[in-house]
């Protein structure tokens, strides 16, 4: 027989691949099963948000939000919301602000459950995928309920939310809280203990506390690593500071211990909205100024003024005083964040977008390094990863 | 955002201001206070011992670079700022960086001192074209393959100058010079009865031009 050639080979993996969710295109050095280097290549779904932000006015650019992690559109309107609201200064109703809280939990809940989902799915579970979607889909009428609209919501916006909650929406959000926590324990039933599960993530692309802060590491994937981070609790924003929560920590850093924070982080989700829902008060969802939110549809029957609001708001939009503003949030991915500058006028001058996803795909050579192929979709799973973030 | 929050951290980031400007107010051009935020702007040259000296004293230890991104201000004689954000999980404090680089110009790469810096580095290349000196790796990332400007500059124009369609003829992705159906329209819906000066806008509103031709 002729001698056997051990040769080093280049794969591509992607751009369209069911593991790497989304369009991520990777470039492999393998030696055998084994990867040597991994240099993903990005920007597949760029969409220039930044540059059109700048095109657009505040308003305006609060849809393109909802499109960046179209898992968790709404934590992203919060964070432009949150930013342009600081730079009015202007400080938004109570009961908008419990709304907004709700929903942005109630998103990491979604979040939460596509990803773990996913995530089980492409190391080889199919039921919880099934399962979940069925949750999932409730808490996707709940966003109906409230916008109008399943995934891309447009609800959080400057000065407050779009509407009011619509009637019997407390009663049924209780309910599929619920809903949740029996998903959580049948989930976690077929997974936690699961050997296959585990054989696939224990030990799998493992970072330490030190290494995640240098890779830039934020929200879960920081927080498996060992370090209670969490914005909420350290630079509370909006009504967290009120609510009673903790913060779940990981001891590995693997891959098996971002899927038990995460899982963790749901239950505590189901008990911030469940607080939501019983703290919640009556009033006013928008700030009274019909200079930055649009006035009732019944006032603008009898009175001028309301009209001309109206149709300067939705024509000019409202000016914002120049000024530069870093605000970050915790979204379910980590932290997000927008560096506005206003110039003055009714368009952001710029407008950039802080993506976690960016900082954890960066780091996908440190963690797939010396592992097999077959790690590699753990990895990108338990990563968390969205292109329309990543991209944006 | 609670104002007894925003308060004590204005307190602890002005704390932090006097700090820097005493151990390395050499370093830094301006330390200013936007709000409750920190902005420090230093020269090129310095700021990888900036970095340095942000990560590893007692009372920074900003062990987290969280994100770096540029800004185009054309009218200005260095045009772009390089900005860093920085974050502290032990002080809870969060400090901006801004380098002002000439168009052309380049600032020092922070790789070797935040892993982190290598995608957003390339970002701002890609970007605006700033070059970062000693960075491994500084390829275009977010633009297409051979992709030609720089997007995010302001006199980029927002439609871009290539297209691309599948040609079926061809049975292949071709590139074609951008062909609008419509001129793009650049609506600003500014009112021109606010004047230029109240709302300090750097030219004439549409209609004031008429306004003061009459007069």
């Amino acid at each position: 027989m002729a001698d056997i050639r051990n040769e080093n080979f280049t794969i591509n993996f992607g751009p369209q691949h069911p593991a790497a969710h989304g369009v991520l295109r990777l470039i492999l050095d393998m030696s055998g099963e084994v990867i040597d280097r991994a240099d993903p290549h990005i920007g597949l779904l760029h969409r220039g948000t930044e540059k059109l932000i700048e095109y657009k006015t505040y308003m305006q650019a609060v849809p393109y939000f909802d499109r960046l992690d179209y898992v968790s559109p709404m934590n992203q309107e919060h964070c432009f919301s949150l930013a342009v609201e600081k730079l009015l200064g202007i400080a938004v109703p109570i009961r908008a602000q419990y709304i907004r809280v709700m929903f942005c939990e109630i998103t990491r809940i979604l979040n939460h459950i596509l990803n773990i989902t996913a995530y089980a799915l492409d190391v080889g579970a199919m039921t919880p995928i099934l399962w979940g979607f069925e949750v999932r889909e409730r808490g996707m009428e709940l966003y109906e309920q409230a916008s109008g609209a399943r995934l891309h919501a447009n609800y959080v916006r400057p000065g407050g939310v779009a509407v009011d909650l619509p009637p019997g929406f407390i009663e049924r959000t209780a309910i599929w809280c619920d809903e949740v926590m029996t998903f959580i324990v049948d989930m976690e039933r077929i997974l936690s203990g699961n050997r296959i599960f585990r054989q696939r993530t224990v030990d799998i692309g493992v970072i330490t506390a030190d290494e995640a802060l240098d890779w830039g590491f934020t929200g879960p994937c920081l927080r498996a690593s060992g370090l209670a981070w969490d914005l909420r609790k350290a630079q509370p924003y909006e009504v967290y500071a009120d609510l009673d929560f903790d913060i779940p920590v990981g001891k590995n850093g693997d891959c098996f211990d971002r899927y038990l924070v995460r899982v963790e982080e749901m239950r505590q989700s189901v008990k911030l909205v469940r607080q939501c829902l019983q703290k919640m008060p009556e009033g006013p969802v928008r700030v009274d100024n019909h200079k930055i939110t649009p006035p009732p549809r019944a006032l603008m029957k009898q009175s001028m003024e309301a009209l001309i609001h109206h149709f300067k708001l939705f024509s000019e939009g409202y000016h914002v005083p120049e000024g530069e503003t870093y605000t970050a949030v915790e979204t379910p991915k980590g932290e997000f964040a927008v560096y506005l500058i206003a110039d003055g006028t009714n368009r952001p001058y710029r407008c950039h977008i802080r993506a976690p996803g960016f900082a954890h795909l960066q780091a996908m050579d440190k963690l797939a390094r010396g592992h097999m192929l077959a790690d590699l979709t753990a990895i990108i799973g338990s990563l968390d990863i969205v292109f329309g973030e990543i991209d944006r | 955002m609670t104002d007894e929050f925003a308060e004590s951290r204005r307190a602890a980031h002005s704390e932090l201001a006097d700090h820097i400007e005493a151990l390395a107010g050499d370093h830094c051009t301006r330390i200013e206070m936007l709000g409750d935020e920190l902005v420090v702007t230093v020269p090129a040259a310095s700021i990888l011992q900036m970095l340095m000296f942000l990560r590893d004293d007692g009372a920074c230890l900003f062990k987290q670079l969280v994100d770096i991104c540029g800004v185009d201000w054309p009218e200005r004689e260095k045009r772009f700022d390089v900005v860093y954000n920085l974050l502290s999980l032990r002080h809870n404090l969060r400090v901006r960086l801004k380098v002002e680089v000439a168009e052309g110009g380049s600032v020092p790469s922070v790789v070797e001192v935040f892993s982190t810096a290598g995608w957003c580095e390339r970002e701002t290349y890609d970007m605006y074209g700033v070059r970062f000196d000693g960075h491994p790796d500084l390829r275009r990332i977010l633009t297409d393959y051979g992709f030609e400007g720089y997007p995010l500059r302001k006199d980029f124009p927002l439609t871009g100058f290539v297209e691309v369609r599948y040609d079926d003829t061809q049975k292949r992705v071709v590139y074609e010079p951008v062909k609008l159906t419509q001129e793009f329209r650049n609506f600003d819906a500014m009112s021109p009865w606010h004047g230029p000066d109240l709302m300090r806008v750097r030219e004439a509103l549409p209609g004031d031009e008429k306004a003061e031709k009459k007069g």
